[in-house]
């Protein structure tokens, strides 16, 4: 039998850029390099293997495709337009910025694109039930919205601080017909969440499909939702040769778990002349509470896969703090990690304070109201973009609509600069 | 001959099966855990399964996951569980223990440089929820070379076709889920565990525990007519959880011992 050997996991990344391409990973058993992986209990295994081959074989299909492209066409309003933000440009005072525009998806959300991929997975596989988790409600909205459409059960995790802090996507899930649960465990956060959502799915292994939110969880979800996800960056591409007759010179998205980035990155991923920035949430700053795993966590495993993660010298997985819900998760897609460690992408890091600047920002110049996540974004675009050529062409992902962070905005003013009016 | 093969042995000759009891480490604290570990062997526990605690236990049903988080907030660690394991090996050479929990401690520690130290202290086998044969090979050949059994999981979805893959790894004894869910919920029913029991011994000779869902001394004898060993996790945790702050946190999850192990020892096979 063939098994994983960290040697030759490395050995099988270097080969993996020695043919100068970074988008040919994973290998047959799921790794990134080192990372990544299927750290499941053996309940779940025949499950996860069943998803593979039923993913391979709809890969393959050429109907399981088509019905994809109209959805996202018909039913998602893809695509969505690259737009030239003029005010942005000339505020900020150098690079030539666009927004790629997933707030204007049906949901509000780039979620939407790797749901109705899954949706019509878990159908092909006769699945009625589906779960997933949730942080922000983004995913847990487009989880609801695809349930809806397609006649399936739907029970959405949601950390019980986050149903707190994103009561409109709690009741438009609820209006959907999904039964929301509260996980009370840990720092009731999208971590909790997913601890959650795997328990229920050794439970109800048999007629349940667990429908993940982003680039992470055992293989084969990583590559299938970046598969789904890369949309994003095969848009933007045309675009930008049809709107500015060239590639861009950089993409900067946000970084939770990943898949907004992963999309919009991974078809640029062998054009080296594309610098590609991802931006995790640096929280209250990275010597305090944060959730930037890869400037300030080391490799572990959890939730199915090996990745870096914020732990302690026991291994014991820290809480992660963000203003911004969906990017509250001490982990990272696996694909990220090994980019990280290959060099291919640059990550940083913003701040609560720095992301709620920029929300405002965009909100006033552009009219364009962000989510707290895609303002980690805007905001590290407008740190760099000053030191930039006016013919520096940035593509920044607006990955979602900020409408459902309007009363954690107002908090956050309220401390900052309101004194308690809001 | 390890202290596992020896137990089994034993328990062979003398016509019964064996009472595995599990304890998560430094529930409710260090001091109180080593009291009752060190007397689960009198209590009439054969095996015991040392729950090493996590952040995040995926598999595990809410008596277990506050185990965990009350073993944290006491100070457990990995460190820890092995120093446990240490000090109960000073008064007790026989009694098996197998340390049970999720994989990233382990990562963090080094699973080779874990492996000699799990040995070093008096382990004699490792059970990793979320470690499938898929993924083993990192720890196995580790815990093979220190002579530490690599005790395999197998569920209800556990096909034909898979068995020997997963059972290529095992040593030891198997350890079989018998439900599809987590400790401490459902539990499945006789007829289920025999049929699943008969199986996996067409795949195997090693000794074959079932575990999740046995609460009851009655229900762990109908268990112990079938299996080599049957497991009691939950029930005994609930048992140390009901009782913190009085005397009672000792005592009552050994009197559950004791009856425990009265239903499996009265059920000779």
């Amino acid at each position: 039998m063939l098994y994983w050997h960290p040697f030759t996991a490395q050995a099988h990344g270097k080969l993996m850029q020695s043919l100068n391409t970074y988008r040919a990973g994973p290998d047959e058993r799921g790794h990134f390099g080192i990372f990544g992986g299927r750290y499941v209990a053996e309940t779940l295994m025949p499950l996860i293997l069943d998803v593979e081959r039923s993913y391979a074989a709809a890969k393959a299909d050429p109907a399981f495709e088509a019905e994809f492209r109209q959805l996202l066409a018909q039913y998602v309003g893809r695509p969505n337009p690259l737009y030239h933000a003029r005010r942005l440009t000339e505020a900020f005072g150098g690079a030539k910025i666009f927004l790629k525009r997933e707030d204007l998806n049906h949901t509000g959300a780039h979620k939407i694109n790797n749901c109705i991929g899954q949706i019509l997975l878990a159908r092909r596989m006769g699945k009625k039930r589906i779960i997933a988790e949730t942080g922000a409600g983004q995913h847990g909205v487009a989880t609801a919205t695809v349930c809806a459409l397609f006649g399936m059960d739907c029970v959405i995790y949601m950390g019980a601080t986050d149903i707190e802090r994103q009561q409109p996507n709690v009741y438009r899930m609820k209006l959907l017909g999904a039964e929301v649960r509260p996980v009370q465990s840990g720092a009731a956060t999208l971590k909790d969440a997913m601890n959650d959502a795997l328990r229920d799915w050794v439970t109800n292994v048999h007629d349940t499909y667990y429908l993940i939110g982003t680039v992470a969880g055992p293989h084969p979800y990583p590559a299938m939702v970046r598969d789904f996800q890369s949309v994003i960056g095969d848009e933007v591409r045309a675009q930008i040769l049809a709107q500015e007759g060239r590639l861009p010179d950089s993409l900067v998205a946000c970084i939770g778990g990943g898949s907004n980035a992963m999309g919009l990155f991974h078809p640029f991923l062998d054009e080296t002349g594309v610098r590609i920035i991802g931006v995790e949430a640096a929280g209250h700053g990275l010597d305090k509470a944060h959730a930037a795993s890869l400037s300030g966590g080391r490799p572990g495993v959890l939730h199915g896969n090996r990745t870096y993660l914020l732990q302690d010298n026991d291994g014991q997985i820290a809480e992660a703090h963000s203003i911004s819900a969906g990017l509250d998760y001490p982990g990272i897609g696996p694909e990220h990690a090994w980019l990280h460690e290959t060099g291919r992408v640059e990550y940083v890091s913003v701040t609560d304070t720095e992301a709620v600047e920029a929300f405002q920002r965009c909100t006033r110049l552009e009219g364009i109201i962000p989510a707290l996540e895609s303002s980690h974004a805007i905001a590290y675009a407008g740190k760099i973009a000053a030191s930039l050529p006016a013919d520096h062409l940035m593509v920044i992902s607006l990955s979602g609509r900020g409408d459902k962070d309007v009363a954690t905005i107002a908090r956050a003013l309220g401390d900052i600069h309101l004194g308690g009016l809001v | 001959m390890s202290r596992i093969e020896t137990r089994f042995q034993d328990l062979k000759a003398e016509g019964r099966a064996a009472l595995v009891t599990f304890i998560t480490a430094g529930d409710p604290d260090i001091a109180t855990c080593q009291s009752i570990l060190d007397r689960l062997p009198a209590a009439g526990a054969d095996l015991i399964e040392l729950g090493m605690p996590f952040t995040d236990p995926m598999a595990d049903g809410p008596s277990i996951q506050l185990a965990a988080q009350r073993a944290l907030a006491a100070g457990a660690s990995l460190a820890a569980t092995l120093e446990m394991v240490a000090a109960f090996r000073k008064t007790d050479n026989s009694t098996p223990i197998v340390l049970m929990g999720y994989y990233n401690p382990i990562h963090t520690w080094g699973a080779e440089r874990f492996a000699v130290d799990a040995a070093r202290a008096g382990v004699d086998g490792l059970v990793i929820v979320d470690l499938p044969p898929e993924e083993a090979d990192e720890l196995v050949p580790h815990l093979r070379a220190v002579g530490l059994d690599f005790i395999v999981l197998t569920t209800p979805t556990t096909d034909d076709v898979r068995l020997p893959a997963v059972l290529a790894n095992a040593s030891g004894f198997v350890y079989y889920v018998s439900i599809a869910g987590v400790t401490g919920t459902a539990s499945a029913s006789e007829s289920a565990i025999e049929e699943a029991v008969s199986r996996i011994r067409r795949h195997t000779s090693l000794p074959i525990c079932v575990g999740f869902g046995i609460r009851t001394p009655a229900q762990a004898a109908g268990v112990a007519r079938l299996a080599e060993g049957a497991v009691v996790g939950s029930a005994i945790v609930q048992a140390i959880a009901d009782t913190i702050g009085t005397p009672a946190t000792v005592t009552a999850p050994l009197a559950l011992v004791e009856e425990l192990a009265a239903g499996v020892r009265a059920a000779r096979r």
